[in-house]
């Protein structure tokens, strides 16, 4: 495979990552946190209305956890395409 | 031992730190000036970054804020900490891989025009000027607070510290304090915290404790929207700003953050790709820790506050109270003479701010000269609910003096961060890469250490004589990044097809129109216009999101009706898009 195809490969890959990560990222926030708050508040978590617990405390989790996801993934595409450094 | 000889000993030993660890990192190039000689470790790096984010506002005003606004609070919540998810997937890569000390730098190369390296920089310096007048303003305000020592002597000591670590170190010196930094600030952040969690609700832990039950076995929440629904108040967890408007400004928050180049460029000390991504998740976890602090603080402190203050007699008010009275953030008028604090909604006041007739109530009250005809009495500053949290809740006299040191190393490290991003634009954007190309490295060194004095001194006098645009714009500073900077970078890496005539374009009108809009409804200039005027409903906070809209529309429209980029350009894109090979950051 010659260098500039594996190259658009990788970055294909590297994109449907993004989609997919960017994807949560908007629903928990803006979904879940804004735009559905109200039909979420029905539910509880604890003490918590729900929505209300999207806004301010779980969407946050989740972005801490989607970074980390997002590194776990590029490590092992960047070994996939060879591109890693060690 | 008293507050104030607690606060003089705390403040005394984090400042001496501070001092050593400048001295130790001395800066010797422009390398080591700029982004720390790239050899920077990515979980250092991300303590940095941390502090460098977490400004006085974060750390002294935010829970205040979400305290009287509920729900409302959450875009500062979700604004500020999602935006590291756009930085961390969509930007830190790059620009680590493209390997060059600032944003101009980036602009500027991949656009190959120094028309758009000077739109850069001038964005750069308008985003930077407005942020670090709000963090000596913050310096000032914690010193005389807590120290009693005029504003003016509080600034003019927080100017000396930054001057040393940043004129000595540049990024090298400050990057290492604002590890330090971190460490005091998260501590002192988070001592009070437990206490107050575990005092109310049995939960040391306070993300727990915001959900947690009070002694009488109701939950903590529904105890503060029945109190809130009681005294008149929207409920807590509902909040009053439109669903469109709460989107617009959490948008905006999220993208300007990703676009400022004061957290981008710590992207730049890292060795490798690899660690740029790593570091952006470090400095996520460590600043969440906070931001999912702050919102508890602000319930339980909300519900203190309530508690303690409604209905009571002036007569057997906490001796707080009154200290806060005295420093004139507290303003209370007994309009129904009953000698009862009734705190209830609408304004207490008109105007903004109580103004004092230096003579005394009955009950021994500062007596204000603008009370409203509005029923309830109490006026409260927002900005105490971090500082008098421990007082309120009893806590000992070191954990309120730990307070103020974490005050402190908030506003120092930001303030230091945004120091080096101006004294950069103007020594490597403007001289090295427009005005004198052949200087040398240690005469650059001498331009940006210059440069950060004139910005300190400047930044010095807008925190003694704050412009009074100053606190509206600093929120607004995010408006401007995002309508900016974000788009141009994000095509650039994005969209090989883009081209200086569309990415010039766009920035220009971007933040034309964010400067326009912000004018027109936050200072009333163009004719000025209320709520009713607001375009599709979108306050002037969140009006980056439209101007960014518009910022990106147009750069694509243009670029495609004009000549595609050079090939060279285009090489430069591709290569960026690879994580290998970047090498250290370099000066080519």
């Amino acid at each position: 495979m010659s260098e500039s195809k594996n190259a658009k490969k990788y970055w294909k890959e590297n994109l449907k990552y993004l989609a997919i990560l960017l994807v949560i990222w908007f629903v928990v926030s803006y979904g879940c946190g804004i735009l559905f708050r109200e039909e979420l508040n029905q539910y509880r978590l604890g003490g918590f209305k729900l929505g209300f617990w999207f806004a301010q405390q779980g969407s946050i989790y989740v972005f801490v956890i989607l970074i980390f996801v997002y590194v776990r993934l590029m490590n092992k595409l960047d070994k996939k395409y060879g591109y890693d450094e060690e | 031992m008293s507050v104030q000889t607690w606060t003089w000993i705390i403040v005394g030993i984090t400042f001496a730190l501070y001092f050593g660890i400048a001295i130790w990192a001395r800066a010797g190039s422009t390398k080591e000036f700029y982004v720390a000689g790239g050899g920077v470790s990515p979980l250092a790096n991300g303590m940095a970054t941390a502090a460098d984010w977490m400004s006085a506002a974060s750390f002294i005003s935010m829970a205040g804020i979400i305290s009287f606004a509920g729900y409302d609070g959450s875009v500062y919540l979700l604004g500020w900490t999602g935006g590291y998810v756009l930085l961390a997937l969509l930007l830190a890569p790059y620009l680590r891989k493209f390997g060059k000390f600032t944003v101009p730098d980036f602009i500027g190369d991949r656009y190959y025009s120094n028309g758009a390296r000077t739109v850069a920089i001038i964005c750069a310096l308008i985003v930077s000027f407005t942020y670090v007048a709000g963090q000596m303003r913050g310096v000032g305000i914690v010193f005389s607070q807590f120290l009693q020592v005029e504003i003016i002597w509080g600034v003019a000591i927080g100017m000396c510290i930054v001057l040393v670590f940043a004129f000595l170190g540049g990024m090298k010196g400050i990057t290492y304090t604002q590890v330090a930094q971190y460490c005091v600030l998260i501590f002192a952040f988070m001592v009070p915290a437990f206490f107050i969690s575990f005092q109310m609700t049995g939960d040391v832990i306070p993300q727990i404790g915001m959900g947690g039950t009070l002694e009488d076995g109701t939950y903590l929440l529904d105890k503060l929207d029945s109190l809130h629904t009681q005294l008149g108040f929207k409920e807590y967890t509902t909040g009053s700003k439109s669903t469109w408007d709460v989107f617009a400004i959490t948008l905006a928050l999220m993208v300007g953050t990703a676009g400022l180049p004061h957290v981008i460029v710590r992207f730049f000390t890292v060795p490798k790709v690899k660690d740029a991504r790593k570091s952006a998740g470090y400095a996520l976890f460590l600043i969440a820790i906070l931001y999912t602090t702050a919102p508890a603080i602000s319930v339980f402190s909300r519900t203190n506050l309530i508690e303690t203050v409604s209905e009571t007699k002036y007569s057997e008010i906490p001796e707080w109270f009154k200290n806060w009275e005295n420093t004139g953030l507290i303003a209370w008028t007994d309009k129904n003479g009953d000698g009862k604090i009734q705190y209830i909604a609408g304004n207490a006041l008109d105007g903004k701010k109580p103004v004092y007739t230096e003579t005394r109530g009955i009950y021994g009250e500062r007596m204000i000269a603008n009370a409203s005809a509005a029923r309830n009495e109490l006026y409260v500053d927002r900005d105490i609910m971090v500082l008098a949290n421990p007082e309120i809740a009893g806590l000992p006299n070191w954990v309120i003096a730990l307070v103020a040191a974490g005050g402190l190393a908030a506003a120092l490290s930001t303030a230091a961060g945004l120091l080096l991003v101006i004294s950069t634009s103007i020594s490597h954007d403007l001289i090295k890469k427009q005005i004198k190309p052949d200087i040398s490295d240690k005469g650059e060194l001498m331009w940006a250490r210059a440069s950060i004095f004139v910005a300190i001194l400047i930044s010095g006098y807008f925190g003694i004589n704050p412009p009074g645009f100053v606190a509206a714009t600093v929120a607004l500073a995010f408006g401007l990044a995002a309508a900016s900077f974000f788009p141009a970078i994000i095509l650039g890496i994005f969209d090989k097809r883009m081209n200086k005539e569309g990415a010039i374009s766009g920035m220009v009108v971007g933040i034309i129109l964010m400067l326009f809009y912000m004018m027109k409804y936050k200072l009333d200039m163009f004719g000025g216009g209320t709520k009713e005027d607001w375009w599709f409903g979108t306050s002037p906070e969140g009006f980056g999101t439209v101007a960014m809209i518009v910022n990106v529309v147009i750069s694509l429209v243009v670029s495609r009706v004009t000549a595609a980029p050079p090939k060279d350009v285009v090489d430069i894109v591709e290569s960026i898009r690879i994580p290998s090979g970047a090498g250290e950051a370099s000066v080519h």
